[in-house]
């Protein structure tokens, strides 16, 4: 019975943890933005603005909820959802720390890489029930990217299997005790980050947006909650692309031990959150057959060039 | 004035008959009136021959001449079309007049010699209702299709409460609406392509985040490349050179700042010189380093405006906001020079408003230390990182000959090589006593524009830092009694002053009739005023000549084949502003 209650907590905890971290994370990216910007950033609800958020949800769920009678209705309405879904869905396979997983599946990671395909779903059913040119272009080329990106973002992760020999996320991060998997996986760990960019479409990857040429892209039509939807699903993913490079190639909780394992683990996710919303604030944005070029032509063959060398490593040692 | 016996007889040679009446005015352009059957022969000639080479065409638009005083001996015309030319090889304006008696006025199109007299005929078109036979695509272009009229004909009213009450019932509303929606058919575009592949017409903008405006663009695109770009503008259009025959040559200022609204006093410039020309007024030193120095700050602030925007258009988001915060710097100091920020009403004919304040020279000192290391800074920010670099090098690329064809100036043209910068061939306000460099660069692109525009950021700071080393003291206005408000230090102690003073703040000061250009190069590009005066107390007519205009009318040209990301590169380095275009 006790189990069955401690399970129940894990689920709740994680559940509302992560939207939490989720929400927070509007305030936090205003905040570093305005930090590296110069400016103040969100500075008058609460103290140094900490109380924008409840501000921002408060408008964003009093806000007519709009749907143009141009669209798809069924279609336009289910598309939001499932990016929330299937990334709230990834986060059962995500140990925090030892105990703290809700499902801890022996083909954790395949799960991981099942459920970012899913996503791929939204960008193109939002963009095709819009019914809008700009949409549409925006679904176009989100199809596209996340597509390619997604092959190599499983290739990227093979070197890490091969290495622990299990798909099991616990298995991974256990087998780390020696060496942080990002010193023998350096390239996994650099086409993994850039794929995982890829895969919340945050910019430098946001053609899906790119709010300069295609006014919001996919979601141009969605307003209140449903916009919200994506904005919060954006910040979902930003969150599990930085626990799932903490698991794979940093070691996930461990660390020395004067502070508890979630704790090493809350701080090592923070560090790449920070790092998603700095190149956020720092970069260009490609032409999107640059970018097609940039995955097809360079990390495409750089993943598979490390998933052979990893290969033969361990196969020379076994 | 050996040059202009050259043009006139070179001319008469060649067409003995065209030259009807050659026109004293008081700029140094010659102006020469050519009989309506000669004009497109004559037009092309200057245009080829050589030792003439007016390859430039530099504005085109007309004059009703219904109702104008002091004509004087000038041939009889109820419109007059005119043609100012530029000879880059000679370093000379030309001006030519057509006259039309005829109350339905009509003359050939000149599209034949220049493909950008396109939209100027066509605004000629829309203001005046001149017919250009033989034009590709006559129709309005900056009013809406459904206006009747044409507003800078003299009888067209000027304000809303001559115009009688607006309404707009329903059934005038879905008409007006009607016109708006885009027939691929009536701008000679095909649906289809000649493999039966269907085009996508994109409509991009008037509400888009990357026009910086009020701009519509219809792309018809193959998947995500451009097939074609039709333009559609006017949707900021105010009337600026209506509003310039109802207001007195003074109180006309403030509606310049307007013009070109990031350029604050460069607008004051040329409008304020003509004016001066055409009374014959001569500034005074401090005036015309202070307007220098004005004019510099504001370029400087307009090219961060264009830099931080573009690196916006191409994804980069904090760029922006370093450059507003450098802006605001500037208004600082401007604010505290002028009392405004972004239309600072500042100059005034034969001098400025106020002398400078205390203290100014340091304001301006610290600036002048800040800013170099921001624009390195910026410099490794944007110019040096790849992805900016994949961006621009090699997109939107136009050689010196097809920059030439289009009427483009400033940064633009300098870009491709040729280096032509008005404040050093023609210079003005006394440019000539300054030290600087005109930054070019070779291939014309994307790229290459910033670069020009960065480092004439760098030149303009040089001439600021000479400003403040020499500002020479002096009077800030002219003593000439054209002067508005003129000095006021002797009009309590004689009547002949008091007088002046009166006349001149009660009605504003009355010009000779005569007419004048004068141009300066501004940030966009080349920008002037061609006012005409029949001897009143308000411009007879005002035409301003933006860079604006014939820049966003080559955008098609060179976009062609380009993704849509490639063209808000485009649209960021050609760097227009939408009050400029409509005016």
């Amino acid at each position: 019975m006790n189990e069955i209650w401690m399970q129940i907590l894990v689920i709740v905890g994680v559940l509302l943890g992560t939207v939490t971290i989720a929400a927070g994370l509007i305030y936090v990216e205003r905040k570093m933005l305005a930090v590296w910007q110069q400016r103040s950033g969100p500075n008058r609800v609460g103290p140094f603005g900490i109380f924008q958020v409840l501000a921002d949800m408060v408008k964003i769920f009093f806000k007519e909820d709009w749907i143009p009678p141009f669209v798809d209705k069924k279609i336009f309405i289910i598309a939001p959802t499932i990016i929330m879904l299937s990334i709230l869905m990834s986060f059962a396979i995500v140990p925090f720390a030892p105990g703290i997983v809700i499902a801890d599946l022996n083909i954790g990671l395949l799960f991981f890489l099942a459920m970012s395909s899913l996503g791929a779903y939204t960008i193109v059913l939002a963009g095709w029930a819009s019914n809008n040119k700009y949409s549409l272009l925006g679904g176009m080329r989100g199809a596209a990217q996340l597509i390619s990106y997604e092959v190599f973002m499983g290739l990227s992760l093979m070197g890490v299997v091969i290495q622990v020999g299990s798909f099991n996320m616990t298995d991974i991060v256990n087998a780390q005790k020696g060496m942080w998997f990002v010193v023998p996986q350096f390239v996994g760990f650099v086409t993994f980050l850039i794929a995982g960019i890829a895969e919340t479409h945050r910019l430098p990857f946001d053609l899906p947006e790119s709010e300069s040429e295609l006014i919001a892209g996919f979601h141009s039509e969605y307003s209140g909650m449903k916009f919200g939807m994506f904005f919060v699903g954006e910040y979902l993913g930003i969150t599990l692309v930085s626990c799932m490079i903490t698991i794979l190639f940093f070691g996930g909780w461990l660390g020395p031990s004067f502070l508890p394992p979630i704790v090493w683990f809350l701080i090592k996710m923070f560090a790449f959150i920070l790092f998603f919303i700095l190149l956020r604030a720092s970069l260009a944005r490609p032409r999107y057959d640059q970018l097609m070029g940039f995955g097809w032509k360079l990390l495409l063959p750089l993943t598979l060039l490390n998933v052979l060398i990893t290969g033969a490593v361990v196969l020379s040692n076994a | 004035m050996e040059d202009l016996v050259d043009i006139e007889q070179e001319i008469r040679v060649k067409f003995p008959e065209a030259i009807v009446y050659v026109q004293p005015t008081r700029d140094v352009f010659p102006t020469y009136w050519i009989s309506k059957d000669y004009i497109i022969p004559v037009l092309g000639f200057l245009k080829t021959a050589p030792g003439l080479q007016f390859k430039f065409l530099y504005d085109l638009s007309a004059i009703d001449e219904q109702a104008r005083q002091n004509r004087g001996d000038q041939p009889e015309s109820r419109f007059t079309v005119f043609y100012h030319l530029l000879s880059f090889s000679r370093n000379q304006f030309l001006r030519l007049k057509v006259a039309c008696p005829e109350e339905k006025p009509s003359v050939p199109t000149a599209t034949t010699v220049w493909q950008n007299a396109n939209w100027y005929e066509r605004e000629a078109y829309d203001m005046f209702g001149i017919n250009f036979e033989g034009h590709p695509l006559l129709r309005r272009i900056l009013m809406p299709q459904y206006w009747e009229g044409h507003p800078l004909q003299k009888a067209h009213p000027a304000r809303a409460t001559e115009m009688g009450q607006f309404k707009m019932p329903e059934d005038r509303m879905l008409v007006e609406q009607d016109i708006l929606q885009f027939k691929p058919e009536e701008w000679g575009l095909s649906s289809h392509g000649n493999n039966n592949e269907d085009f996508m017409f994109l409509n991009l903008g008037p509400q888009h985040p990357g026009t910086h405006g009020v701009l519509r663009l219809v792309l018809q695109m193959d998947g995500e490349s451009i097939v074609n770009i039709v333009p559609d503008i006017g949707f900021h259009h105010r009337g600026a050179e209506k509003m310039g025959e109802r207001q007195s040559w003074h109180t006309y200022i403030p509606y310049t700042d307007r013009v070109e609204y990031l350029s604050g006093v460069m607008n004051n410039f040329p409008y304020v010189m003509a004016v001066e020309q055409m009374g014959g007024i001569e500034v005074p030193d401090r005036a015309k380093v202070i307007r220098i120095m004005l004019s510099e700050l504001f370029r400087i602030s307009s090219h961060l405006v264009w830099y931080g925007t573009f690196a916006q258009d191409l994804g980069m988001m904090t760029p922006v906001f370093l450059m507003f915060y450098d802006r605001e710097r500037l208004f600082t100091i401007i604010e505290a020079i002028c009392g405004d920020r972004m239309h600072p009403n500042w100059f005034r004919i034969g001098g400025v408003a106020q002398d400078l304040p205390n203290g100014w020279e340091d304001l301006v000192r610290d600036f002048l230390k800040y800013m170099p290391g921001r624009l390195n800074e910026y410099d490794k920010m944007i110019m040096k990182n790849r992805l900016f670099k994949a961006r621009t090098k090699g997109i939107g690329v136009y050689n010196t000959e097809e920059a030439i064809e289009w009427g483009v100036t400033g940064a633009g043209l300098r870009a491709t090589g040729l280096e032509w910068d008005f404040r050093k061939k023609q210079p003005y306000s006394g440019f000539d006593q300054f030290e600087f460099d005109v930054p070019i660069a070779v291939n014309g692109d994307c790229y290459d524009r910033s670069l020009v525009r960065i480092e004439e950021m760098r030149q303009s700071l040089r001439i600021i830092q000479q400003c403040v080393d020499n500002m020479p003291p002096g009077p800030y206005k002219s003593h000439h009694p054209l002067t508005t408000p003129p000095d006021k230090k002797h009009t309590m102690y004689d009547i002949e002053t008091l007088i002046n003073h009166f006349v001149n703040v009660s009605w504003g000061p009355v010009l000779p009739p005569d007419e004048s250009y004068f141009g300066v190069e501004s940030s966009k590009g080349h920008n002037g005023y061609y006012l005409v005066s029949d001897g009143s107390t308000m411009s007879y007519r005002t035409r301003i000549r933006t860079p604006s205009f014939p820049h966003i009318q080559f955008v098609p040209y060179y976009s062609k084949g380009y993704t849509i990301a490639d063209l808000m590169a485009i649209l960021g380095s050609v760097d227009f502003v939408l009050s400029d275009l409509d005016r």
